[in-house]
């Protein structure tokens, strides 16, 4: 029996997933950088101005996948995270001034209180309930903004949150880490992380083992909502201003990443640093894609291949058999 | 007793509640919409919204046979949207060469679906996260077939799809080019429609009635279940998932005909898939599994498009629309959940 250098298989169920995909973030690098190298002659890949520039733009992803990995957790899905995260981001600017930040909590907040609502009072499908709220909510900032680009602007906070930086570091990496310390502590030593856990493997047994269920699935989806409508305001901070369909392209790639980083899609099991390592996996493969000129067709076509592939690798469910 | 005494219908209705709420629910709507619109009760108007339902209709369709298992097809609007790039390629031409087109398409719709099959099955990765990736190498393909948005259809098939029945008729040359007295009664049915409920017919119904059609919503009941009981599971599922290509094949090459070109546009796609999954439940079919049919998700698609129908009749503000339909699909889901009132134990609540 040969073992493999790295021993993959001594190590546990959870951290198997983040090994590989850690694993895979270096051979992305490496063969991004072999190509730079024979095309241009440089290796802007291996850059820290550059790697710090993919991290900040990671960051909004993170930050949102941080939200979606809970909802996932307890096996539901937040698909309302889209127009969220622009409704966060257009009430924002549309307010303005000291009052942008807690306006686009409260956006989060109220959303995640009517998708709790369903998931949990009504007993709906969150695949489907969320989805009725995303459409609601894409219906009300339509109505809101007159069907129009907003011509609002970002204010002073959100640009130093998301923009600005300290030290040649971007804020918007402080925020993305001093929520993901919050979400792992949350998870790994908290009665409510447990409750998620517990929720997701058997949300009967957690029932009857005495977890306050129905207030774990409504904070899970307000810490959700409330994230995506954080990222909103960030990503508004970020391009100085909120746009129509500015958080279409972040919930697949949330699930995506979320999903790489090990966490089963029927919830229960998964730990908070695979999804940070599947958000940087994913940022890095977009932006190795677009610096080889990839055309979308191409682009599409490997970011679906690699999913499966990582998958196929760690993510294969169980044969029933009983 | 009373069951026992209880006629047919009287059992079919109790056992299809929800359905029957659902048509009637779409007559009545259907009907106000007739009567608000100015030409309205014409094959004309019957034409414009068969067109516009039956893309989406195929698709609820494709969509309902993984539900039906417990499973979920995220990709497929993305393989409506491959097989339209294709079909605006291969069918351009006449005759066998359109014959060849149109089988290449299905072909290619049918193809992509057992890939999603082969790989839930033999990879045992979940549908929902399976076919959000196959999904995207989908879109991959069409992008590649149509960089931009292009092509050309043949401009008979156009006329004759897109049309009542009498100008198929009159283009394919049958029944004295459509003008025969007995076909008089009829001619002015939409093609659209006809081809839609051909598709029910000839494709669901059988399915449904199959050993495989069975073993998909004993699937969806209990896998488990099912595997005790000696049903073949494996083919169950990938007969779901390449049944499910078809019709979104079915749906991408009207796509291409009535719009006589390919458009590999990302977001349509994914709206498509999402509004799939809305008709499907609209329709009655539990995404649980194991109860509904793909005839409800096509009332599920035409309550959708008949409220975007009557926006148009009713002069609400435009501005409104996106509102108003979110509403509605909140509401009929949330409707739905009634029942969870009457549920005594908590514990039925967890399934």
């Amino acid at each position: 029996m040969t073992q493999s250098p790295l021993s993959f298989s001594r190590l546990s169920r959870d951290d198997k997933p983040i090994a590989i995909a850690a694993l895979f973030i270096i051979v992305i690098l490496i063969a991004g950088t072999v190509y730079t190298l024979s095309r241009f002659g440089s290796a802007p890949l291996l850059s820290p101005g550059y790697l710090i520039q993919q991290l900040q733009i990671g960051s909004f992803l993170g930050i949102v996948a941080a939200g979606m990995m809970l909802v996932i957790l307890i096996s539901q899905i937040d698909l309302s995270v889209p127009w969220t995260l622009a409704a966060g981001a257009m009430m924002a600017t549309a307010v303005g001034g000291p009052w942008a930040l807690p306006v686009a909590l409260l956006v989060g907040i109220l959303v995640g209180l009517v998708n709790g609502f369903g998931v949990a009072v009504l007993r709906i499908p969150s695949m489907i309930f969320t989805l009725g709220v995303n459409a609601v909510m894409r219906g009300l900032m339509v109505a809101q903004t007159g069907g129009f680009a907003p011509q609002t602007k970002a204010t002073e906070l959100m640009r130093f949150l998301a923009a600005e930086r300290t030290f040649g570091i971007p804020h918007a990496i402080f925020v993305w880490i001093a929520i993901s310390i919050a979400i792992a502590i949350l998870l790994k030593k908290t009665a409510f992380g447990r409750a998620i856990y517990a929720i997701g493997n058997k949300e009967a047994a957690a029932y009857l083992s005495g977890v306050p269920t129905k207030r774990v699935l409504f904070i899970a989806f307000i810490l959700c909502s409330t994230l995506s409508s954080f990222a909103g305001l960030l990503l508004a901070g970020y391009s100085t201003k909120a746009y129509q369909g500015m958080g279409d392209a972040y919930v697949l790639p949330a699930i995506a990443a979320v999903v790489i980083g090990g966490t089963n899609i029927l919830g229960g099991r998964g730990r908070y640093l695979g999804t940070v390592v599947g958000v940087i996996l994913i940022v890095l493969l977009n932006s190795v894609l677009s610096i080889m000129e990839m055309p979308e067709a191409g682009r599409q076509i490997i970011y679906g291949s690699v999913i499966i592939a990582m998958l196929l690798v760690y993510g294969r469910g169980d044969k029933v058999t009983s | 007793m009373e069951h026992k005494n209880s006629s047919g219908f009287s059992i079919w209705f109790r056992q299809n509640t929800g359905f029957a709420v659902i048509v009637a629910l779409f007559s009545v709507v259907y009907f106000l919409y007739h009567m608000a619109h100015p030409k309205g009760f014409s094959s004309q108007v019957l034409i414009q919204n068969s067109n516009e339902v039956f893309a989406l209709a195929t698709l609820a369709m494709a969509q309902t046979v993984p539900v039906l298992m417990g499973g979920l097809d995220l990709s497929v609007g993305a393989v409506m949207t491959l097989v339209d790039c294709l079909a605006s390629h291969v069918l351009e031409g006449t005759g066998w060469s359109l014959f060849w087109g149109i089988l290449l398409c299905l072909a290619a719709g049918t193809l992509a679906g057992l890939f999603n099959g082969i790989i839930v099955v033999y990879g045992r990765i979940q549908p929902i996260i399976a076919t959000l990736a196959t999904g995207a190498i989908y879109m991959g393909l069409a992008l590649f077939l149509r960089p931009i948005p292009g092509g050309k259809i043949n401009e008979d098939v156009n006329w004759a799809m897109t049309n009542a029945l009498a100008d198929f008729a009159e283009t394919v040359g049958i029944f004295d080019d459509g003008k025969a007295a007995w076909f008089q009664p009829i001619a002015g049915i939409p093609s659209a429609l006809v081809l839609l409920i051909l598709v029910a017919l000839i494709i669901w119904v059988p399915f449904r009635r199959s050993v495989t059609g069975r073993t998909v919503y004993a699937i969806g009941s209990s896998e488990g279940a099912a595997f005790m009981s000696g049903l073949n599971i494996q083919r169950g599922k990938l007969a779901a998932f390449t049944l499910a290509g078809l019709f979104a094949g079915i749906g991408g090459i009207f796509m291409a005909i009535q719009t006589s070109s390919g458009n590999a546009d990302i977001p349509m796609a994914g709206g498509y898939t999402l509004s799939s999954i809305a008709s499907v439940v609209i329709g009655g079919t539990s995404l649980l599994g194991g109860t509904g049919g793909a005839i409800g998700s096509i009332f599920g698609t035409l309550i959708l498009k008949v409220i975007s129908f009557n926006f148009r009749v009713f002069d609400i503000a435009p501005l409104l629309q996106p509102l108003f339909e979110g509403l509605v699909l909140l509401a009929a889901v949330s409707l739905g959940a009634l029942s969870i009132l009457r549920v005594k134990n908590q514990l039925e609540l967890f399934r």
